[in-house]
């Protein structure tokens, strides 16, 4: 069986500016496949690559065993497709849109209910009400329903999660899983870092280069030395002095605590007291924690810095 | 900026050529029943005055009609039987001039020029004569006796009207599925370009078949145009020049990144063109001739013939059919450019 | 990062909002919301899409007036004193940005003319916070040449150049990578030491973490309004992520 998803080296400019630079990497089959980088990453540019939109300007793409250049036509039929904006009709009412997006790709909305009934019956009490009218959490889950009306073999969804809430974020992505069983492989791409360690596998990306790719815990064991982290009632001073200590690799603010990241081997908690009533401080609190991709990323952005 | 700029520019000098309220080479026909010397030396000085050409010589009566219903001929000229003969021997004869006045302001120019070349050669011919010698004129103005102006500026109307509002239609369509994103849907499925295209076309048919009957009605029951010919053949006719309007609205959508780039070139780079060109308020004859060349490919020209032939002369379709070809090709080809031009990517 | 001292000193109330109802026909968008931000706090605006804070936020900066209640925004009237709101606040979101066409120094000069900066004043303010983001040799680059994060970061200094009493930030690091986040908010403790009052919305929960104090907008009302360390042991809940969740659920499921 074709891989669901082939890239080669590929690289694509828009006049000075580069978008992707020398991308390569395999998607398996069912898999849910997770890009994870901020804006200006190249993650839309990838998506618009495969989906057939744009032509890279060199290095090859195939998806499910068709070239992105030479069979557009062939997988603009096989594919699902949910674009950064929401772009549904916006006059036209739940229930219009997904019988339209049915219609053109030549199926009913009753052939292929089963495939998105869970979703769909969430929206179903506003089977009549335009579709502008949708809060933005309603509306990703009817462009959702859209996107998978025809069964297709692979599914791209561009920042699907993006401007929404954190708890319609999370009930996108338990969609997502349960979608995942009927077999369909998926792509989604999202600057959220913590919505990573819901994929099977992820790629980070930033400025067109891709920085790792492995499953999230992989990723994760990767990582060098060990991450404490602080809490304290002067967080900022403690901020401070972390930021100058010798031995860290990195501290950086992480909601109420700092993330202090330690590659030397001997390295104990221990020390890392010691340094800190050395400044000070009392009343702290050290814990050594599992790093996350959040820090992953941070770690890999600075070893690869970015050309401006 | 070419738009901004250029447009105004070119518009300028479109208007400067175009406007003119000189006659020039106007087609005329000539039924002479004497061909007299008289006769001979009336139109030979009416020919070569510039500003008439001859279209046809005519030998019976009955052929006047057929000419003008063709519609190249705008005026008629007829010299009675033995004019020449009748001038020395009763000092007087008759000349009738007929002119088409579906354009009333044409025709009274043409018949007032017309006029003061004859009256010029009855001074030069009796100018050593005693007795006072007469040319009698006697006109007749076909299809609009009363030379009713509104007659002229209502079927221009209706296919500026019809042909504006349907081109800015559908050219905003397409571009506006491209601004707000949901022509990247359209293009990742199924859907042939054409497919998209006559989708967008057929529900603004209906809109525009709505809006035409309703300035037909005004123009009917308000303004008082007759419609002598076919009723069937007009709204044929008009259902075909909205289906053109409509692929020319596309066209311009395939090529328009915005909608607004969309809205300035269907309105404004269309609308002077297409008024000017089109020969309803100054006639084509009168423009330099690269602009003649333009007008022909003005499909508002080729309407406001047909519509103004069904509506006051009561044509059939057997002298439309070749304006009626042209309104069908100038669709054919505005699609298949459409089909071309769609990009099936997004850059 | 809070520190719990900084509280007790400054209560002085730069934002005073009693009863705040906006009302658009039968839809409540704004339902009583009663609230004070005190002068250089870094007040958490948070809550789901749809929740009301864009309406409430707009009428704290004199864009729109309220349906009723009393709102006294840096010492002016919310329904009388717009135009002094807007001259002694700034405003800087994800949607709205800079010119793009412009240079980062053209920038500055164009939105310093709009609050009436003089020329030298526009100068040396251009200077300091160029060298303070460590632009100062960009200042004659295009906007559009440069990445996503220093645009946001930029916008931020643009915003607060004028001194404003009070700045507003609409979702200000919305996909920003992460780096760039915690250097934005290196900013906004900056001005926040310096005495501009900050009123931050966000949809990252760890940004709450760092504001002195948050509230939680539900359906149009305010459903919790504490020090992030507070609502944790209210909700016990390890993190602002999870006190969220909890009352962001439930909301009415009106799909709207």
């Amino acid at each position: 069986m074709d891989l669901p998803v082939v890239v080669k080296d590929i690289h694509k400019a828009y006049g000075k500016v580069k978008a992707l630079s020398g991308l390569s990497f395999d998607v398996k089959p069912g898999e849910l496949f997770g890009f994870i980088g901020p804006d200006g990453a190249g993650k839309t540019t990838l998506f618009r690559i495969l989906t057939t939109l744009l032509i890279p300007d060199s290095g090859s793409a195939l998806v499910d065993g068709l070239d992105v250049v030479k069979d557009y036509k062939a997988i603009r039929r096989i594919v699902g497709y949910m674009p950064g904006r929401f772009s549904l009709y916006q006059d036209l009412t739940v229930e219009e849109n997904l019988n339209f997006f049915a219609g053109i790709f030549k199926t009913t909305v009753k052939e292929n209910y089963n495939l998105i009934k869970d979703i769909y019956q969430q929206i179903e009490p506003f089977k009549n009400r335009p579709a502008g009218k949708l809060s933005g959490g309603m509306k990703q889950k009817l462009a959702l329903s859209c996107a998978m009306i025809h069964k297709p073999k692979v599914l791209f969804l561009d920042e699907p999660t993006t401007g929404v809430d954190a708890v319609s974020r999370m009930e996108f992505w338990e969609m997502l899983k349960r979608l995942q069983q009927q077999g369909i492989s998926i792509l989604v791409s999202t600057p959220y870092m913590d919505e990573a360690s819901l994929c099977d596998r992820v790629a980070l990306i930033q400025q067109g280069r891709l920085m790792d790719i492995d499953t999230p815990q992989a990723i994760i064991d990767k990582l060098p030395g060990r991450m404490f982290a602080i809490t304290s009632p002067t967080m900022y001073k403690v901020l401070l002095d972390l930021q100058q200590f010798e031995n860290a690799v990195s501290a950086y603010p992480f909601g109420d605590s700092v993330h202090l990241h330690v590659i030397d081997e001997g390295f104990e908690t221990v020390d890392l007291a010691a340094y800190l009533t050395g400044k000070g401080h009392l009343g702290f609190e050290i814990k050594l924690i599992n790093a996350g991709i959040e820090d992953c990323f941070m770690y890999l952005m600075e070893k690869h810095p970015a050309h401006a | 900026m070419i738009i901004l700029f250029g447009m105004p520019v070119v518009q300028v000098l479109l208007f400067g050529f175009a406007i003119t309220n000189d006659i020039k080479d106007a087609r005329i026909a000539i039924l002479d029943k004497s061909n007299d010397y008289m006769t001979r030396e009336i139109t030979n000085k009416l020919l070569s005055s510039g500003y008439f050409i001859l279209g046809e010589n005519l030998d019976k009566d009955d052929q006047i009609d057929k000419v003008f219903r063709k519609g190249n001929i705008r005026e008629v000229v007829i010299f009675e039987k033995n004019f020449a003969e009748k001038i020395e021997k009763e000092k007087h004869a008759a000349i009738q001039i007929i002119a088409d006045a579906s354009d009333p302001n044409m025709a009274n120019l043409l018949f007032n020029y017309t006029r003061s070349i004859l009256n010029d050669y009855q001074r030069q011919l009796f100018k050593d004569k005693q007795f006072p010698m007469q040319i009698q004129t006697e006109t007749r103005m076909l299809y609009n006796a009363e030379l009713k102006s509104v007659y002229m500026f209502v079927p221009g109307i209706i296919t500026i009207l019809l042909m504006l509002i349907s081109a800015m239609m559908t050219s905003i369509s397409i571009a506006r599925e491209k601004e707000l994103g949901t022509m990247e849907i359209l293009l990742v499925s199924p859907l042939k370009p054409l497919q998209i295209i006559v989708g967008k076309v057929i529900p603004y048919v209906l809109l525009s078949c709505v809006n035409a009957v309703i300035i037909l009605l005004l123009s009917f029951f308000i303004f008082g145009m007759p419609i002598q010919g076919s009723l069937l053949l007009l709204i044929a006719e008009t259902v075909l020049f909205i289906i053109m309007s409509l692929s020319l609205g596309i066209f311009i959508s395939t090529v328009s990144q915005t909608q607004q780039m969309a809205m300035m070139l269907s309105m404004f780079a269309l609308m002077l063109p297409t008024i000017l060109l089109s020969g309803f308020i100054f006639p084509i004859e009168n423009m330099p001739v690269p602009l003649q060349y333009l007008s022909l490919i003005m499909p508002s020209r080729w309407f406001i013939i047909i519509i103004k032939a069904i509506m006051m002369k009561g044509s059939d379709i057997m002298f439309l059919w070749r304006e009626t070809l042209i309104l069908v090709g100038l669709t054919l080809f505005f699609i298949a450019m459409s089909v071309k031009k769609f990009k099936v990517r997004l850059a | 990062m809070p520190e719990s001292e900084q509280i007790a000193e400054k209560r002085e109330t730069i934002i005073y909002v009693r009863d705040l109802v906006k009302r658009f026909g039968s839809f409540i968008a704004n339902d009583h919301l009663s609230f004070d931000v005190y002068k250089g706090e870094i007040f958490g605006f948070l809550g789901a899409n749809g929740a009301g804070k864009t309406t409430a936020i707009r009428i704290l900066c004199g864009l729109s007036t309220p349906t009723s209640g009393q709102i006294n925004v840096a010492g002016y009237d919310a329904y009388l004193e717009t135009e002094k709101i807007k001259q002694n606040i700034g405003y800087m979101s994800q949607k709205f940005s800079l010119y793009e066409d412009l240079t980062l120094e053209e920038n500055f000069t164009f939105y310093g003319g709009v609050y009436g900066l003089s020329r030298k004043q526009i100068n040396e303010k251009t200077k300091l916070l160029l060298t303070r983001l460590d632009l100062l040799d960009e200042s004659k680059t295009i906007l559009k040449a440069l990445p996503l994060g220093w645009k946001q970061k930029l916008a931020f200094c643009v915003a607060i150049m004028h001194d404003p009493k009070i700045v507003f930030l609409d979702e200000p690091t919305g996909g920003v990578d992460p780096i760039t986040r915690r250097q934005f908010w290196d900013l906004i403790y900056e001005a926040s030491h310096n005495g501009i009052t900050v009123f931050v919305t966000t949809h990252y929960m760890d940004e709450a973490e760092y504001c002195e104090r948050v509230t939680i907008m539900v359906d149009g009302r305010i459903d919790a309004l504490d020090t992030p360390a507070n609502l944790k042991k209210q909700y016990q809940a390890a993190s602002m992520n999870e006190v969220f969740l909890r009352l962001a659920r439930t909301a009415r499921a009106t799909g709207l």
